[in-house]
């Protein structure tokens, strides 16, 4: 049906339109219009004053705080500014252990992580139809906000002696890992899966099908689309993945205090700040994971993970 | 299709074992929520309801619920102020440190807790001089909740605002009429799911309020206290359903109002 | 003309950056026509159409419109309304409300707006939709609404940004002639941003071609179609031949592969060095070798390197000492027998339908 454009018999009828009225705000809006930059001030005075100020401030503060020192017999810190800190986490084998420790086991975590993550997400990205698709980030998704602690609780209570693993095993004669570094990388490997599924979902949804068709297309069986044309291409979001599994781990204390009685970073940290009222020594051994994470990011922004996040 | 049968058949068996894995734990926690005897030994043998009336008695966990809500509360509201001004400057205008005001905005989420509870720790008892207590509790998680805002905002403001917001200036609507009559009800939405993910992030957090909270309990400090005290071991439990069920819900919603007006897959949000 | 305009640009250049889009653009647009901006995709057009809406501010230069400057002036400060390319109409509100927005924010009582409302969506025959949301409506509805919300408003200046870039092709030429009566009976000017100059020339009574942030030329459809200024707007507005040679001083121009060519009286303005005179493929007659052709005409030989059968016309690209020469010519007599590959062919057209123009740099020459 031919839509008619009826003639317009608007100007003869009906009377002029009121202009709209000058109000206060209509002078103060058109005032700002010409100055954009009093605009973007007025709108970012709020946030960054917190975040900038207070927030990197004081990690600031934190940091030159790494270069003082607790004496042991006043047990007062001595602004005394010197490396003596950072010499006790390098020279002290304890500490070196404790590092290393943290370190392997994040790195052990994000290598779990990607493995287990890859499946699902490829799954999610190629395979599901959309109805399930949807479905399937919304069950990835909720369990991430429902809280870490009850998390790392149920695994204590699934690990210990009389728990429900032991209890699955024993049939086997085998029994679980128990309390220690398998189990801190068992749960932090839990813990931190979404993280990993939902980056990796992402980049490999981004892949056009029709690549794969033209690689298939073109004589590589499943294995060989899957070495030169899907990894290649997904590997900047499965760095990117490995950003948040590195970086929540090297942090944590408190899975380590609950399923394992060895130390991390995170423990000696919070030691250190709660009952040891040695705040330089916590501040200079909490720069070793964010160092760690300067570098990391750097190195992943190189590999461009961060266009995938 | 290109992949394989038997690699499909593959994909979907590990689909369906990484489910039951995530949520495995959560499902274990809930049906000791129900076993009677006091230890936590497997298999249970009897069950029973009493510990929810148990726990909903308790004054600590009365006490420890009423604290964790007020707190994402207030948590939630300053982040979403915080989080659309910031978001409205980047979208709208180039200015100079416009790429760093995103990292800004994502650093306290993504250093580790821990340092994020130190430095605020200092902030509050050395520079401001503030006594700890419910007020720097939601402080403290506004600051990591406002980048969950801002990327839901910003997002929605790239896709459609700028014109509609251009039509209603040409009609005749000034700066504060144009953001009340339109950006606002457009982006109400991503407002909302930003403001349930930020809820649902502030009750689940621990380690930052444990530097932040001063004599007052949070739901996960009171879980964490109580975890060393065998006794209330069964109320824990009941506890843990709890919350585990007070973020489904949020995060459920927000789920599906991004889905259903981006209409496909919205961004993740943040971490933690 | 006597009136004042309604836009007048005065040395208009805006700058982003490193990149001149519009560069020292003036120009009067007459209170009641159809102007229209044609240009290629980047060459300033909508650029100059949001300065006048006022969603950019010129980097120099000043904006009038009728005789007061708004330059910085916001776009809800000026006189004007514009249809977007997107046609940006508020997803969260119903067509009513979308075509109702300007007239509530001017305080317009209750039953006024109800009455206007309605008219508009009357003509713009979407009668009884006003319930119903943007997401709810086809293309071609969503841009009616788009200009019912700009209509009614009864704004001075209706500003268009390629409106029906959107539209199939059928609803895009009933568009094009509803649009040129709205503005006919309403006597508000319309300026039309597009790139589609068939669609300028069917609804503009002005057309400004613009190319790299300049006006190249300015006029109605006819005056730049018979008598183009640059080999740009030669080559945008249809097709055209353009030969190259140089002024003999009497008034024709010897071109370089030999022979002289006739030009209408000053059209050579003063040229004295090389230039390149143009004429339109319809304008030619094509006959058989040897045939005489009537005097006067501009004479050209050549052998038919190829022929396409249209329907309407056969077109020709026949090989001559100067180059490549398209004819088009009509099949007004079907049982005229065509000229075939090879034959030897004399083409003869009127120095009258001659123009012309400096010459071209290497990749604007063109034939069809």
């Amino acid at each position: 049906m031919r839509p008619v454009l009826r003639p317009l018999s608007m100007s003869a009828a009906t009377p002029t339109l009121p202009a709209p009225p000058a109000t206060v705000g209509r002078r103060l809006a058109t005032f700002l219009f010409r100055r954009p930059k009093l605009q973007v001030g007025l709108l970012l005075a709020a946030p960054l004053t917190w975040l900038v100020l207070a927030y990197l401030g004081s990690l600031a503060a934190l940091f030159v705080a790494a270069f003082w020192r607790l004496d042991p017999f006043t047990s007062e810190i001595v602004h005394d500014y010197g490396l003596q800190n950072f010499r006790t986490i390098v020279e002290g084998d304890v500490y070196r252990t404790i590092a290393f420790r943290t370190i392997g086991i994040a790195a052990a975590v994000t290598v779990a992580d990607m493995v287990i993550a890859f499946p699902i997400a490829y799954y999610m990205a190629k395979v599901a139809s959309p109805r399930v698709r949807g479905l399937l980030i919304v069950a990835v998704l909720m369990p991430l906000w429902s809280s870490y602690l009850v998390k790392v609780y149920a695994w204590r209570v699934i690990l210990q002696e009389e728990g429900i693993l032991n209890w699955v095993l024993s049939p086997f004669n085998l029994s679980g890992p128990g309390f220690g570094n398998v189990a801190t990388w068992l749960v932090f490997t839990y813990l931190w899966l979404p993280f990993m599924i939902l980056p990796l979902y992402a980049g490999l949804e981004r892949i056009p099908r029709s690549l794969l068709e033209a690689s298939s297309d073109l004589g590589a069986g499943g294995w060989l689309t899957f070495r030169r044309v899907v990894l290649p291409l997904a590997f900047p979001a499965a760095v990117a993945g490995s950003i948040f599994t590195f970086s929540l781990t090297l942090g944590d204390y408190i899975t380590p205090t609950l399923v394992s009685s060895t130390q991390f970073i995170g423990n000696v940290v919070y030691v250190n700040v709660g009952v040891a009222n040695n705040l330089p020594f916590a501040a200079a051994f909490a720069t070793v994971p964010v160092l760690v994470m300067v570098v990391y990011l750097a190195l992943a922004k190189r590999l461009g993970a961060f266009d995938s996040l | 299709m290109v992949e394989s049968r038997l690699a499909r058949y593959g994909l979907r068996l590990a689909t369906g074992a990484t489910l039951a894995f995530i949520y495995a734990p959560l499902i274990v926690i809930a049906l000791y929520a129900f076993n009677e005897r006091r230890t936590q030994t497997w298999p249970i043998k009897g069950w029973t309801l009493d510990w929810f009336g148990k726990a909903l008695d308790n004054p600590g966990v009365r006490e420890a619920l009423l604290t964790s809500l007020k707190a994402a509360a207030g948590a939630t509201a300053l982040a979403l102020v915080l989080g659309t001004l910031a978001s409205l400057a980047v979208q709208r205008y180039r200015f100079f440190g416009r790429e760093t005001v995103s990292f800004l905005v994502i650093l306290p989420l993504a250093l580790p807790g821990i340092v994020t509870g130190m430095a605020l720790n200092s902030t509050f008892g050395e520079v401001l001089g503030i006594q700890l207590g419910l007020f720097t509790v939601i402080v403290g998680h506004a600051t990591f909740c406002i980048v969950v805002v801002y990327n839901n905002v910003l997002a929605r403001l790239r896709r459609v605002v700028r014109s509609i917001e251009e039509a209603s200036m040409d009609l005749g609507a000034d700066t504060w009429q144009t953001f009340r009559y339109v950006t606002l009800p457009a982006t109400r939405t991503a407002l909302l799911a930003g403001a349930l993910l930020a809820f649902a992030l502030s009750f689940d957090e621990v380690i930052v309020t444990t530097f932040t909270a001063g004599a007052q309990q949070t739901l996960p400090i009171w879980i964490f206290t109580n975890l060393s005290r065998p006794n209330q071991l069964p109320i824990v439990n009941v506890v843990a359903v709890l919350v585990i069920l007070l973020s489904f819900i949020p995060v459920y919603f927000a789920q599906k109002l991004s889905q259903e007006s981006a209409g496909g897959v919205p961004a993740a949000g943040g971490a933690r | 003309m006597n009136q004042i305009p309604d836009i007048t640009l005065e040395r208009v250049t805006k700058r982003f950056e490193d990149v001149v889009a519009v560069d020292d653009l003036s120009l009067e647009i007459a209170p009641g026509s159809f102007f229209a901006m044609l240009g290629p995709s980047g060459c300033g057009k909508t650029t100059t159409l949001r300065m006048i809406g006022g969603f950019e501010e010129q980097t120099e230069g000043r904006i009038l419109l009728g005789e007061r400057d708004v330059s910085g002036l916001p776009p809800y400060r000026r006189d004007v309304n514009t249809v977007f390319q997107s046609y940006a109409l508020f997803p969260h509100l119903s067509l009513f409300e979308n075509v109702a927005f300007g007239l509530r924010r001017r305080g317009v009582k209750g039953g006024d707006v109800r009455r206007r409302v309605e008219e508009m969506l009357e003509l713009v025959a979407l009668p009884g939709l006003g319930k119903r949301k943007p997401r709810q409506l086809s293309g071609g509805q969503q841009q009616r609404v788009a200009l019912a919300r700009a209509l009614v408003n009864s704004p001075r200046v209706l500003l268009l940004d390629e409106p029906l870039g959107a539209l199939d092709l059928k609803l895009r030429k009933q568009m094009q002639l509803e649009l040129k009566r709205i503005q006919n009976d309403v006597g508000i000017t319309f300026v039309h941003v597009t790139h589609d100059q068939e669609e300028a020339m069917t609804m503009a009574d002005t057309i400004a071609v613009m190319n790299g942030g300049k006006i190249e030329q300015l006029g109605s459809p006819a005056e730049l179609y018979e008598h183009p200024q640059t080999a740009f707007v030669a080559g945008f507005l249809g097709a055209s031949n353009l030969l190259r040679g140089r002024p003999n001083g009497d008034g024709t121009v010897a071109l370089d592969a030999g022979g002289a060519v006739h030009v209408p009286d000053g059209s050579l303005n003063g040229r004295s060095g090389r230039v390149s005179v143009g004429f339109r493929p319809e304008k030619v007659r094509i006959d058989r070798a040897g045939t005489a052709a009537p005097d006067g005409l501009n004479r050209l030989e050549g052998t038919v390197a190829d022929e396409s059968y249209v329907g309407v016309s056969t077109q020709y690209i026949v090989e001559t000492a100067a180059g490549p020469v398209a004819v088009y010519s009509q099949n007004a007599d079907p049982g005229a027998r065509a000229h075939g590959r090879g034959d030897r062919v004399l083409l003869a057209w009127s120095p009258e339908s001659t123009f012309v123009v400096d010459t071209p740099s290497q990749d604007e020459e063109e034939i069809e």
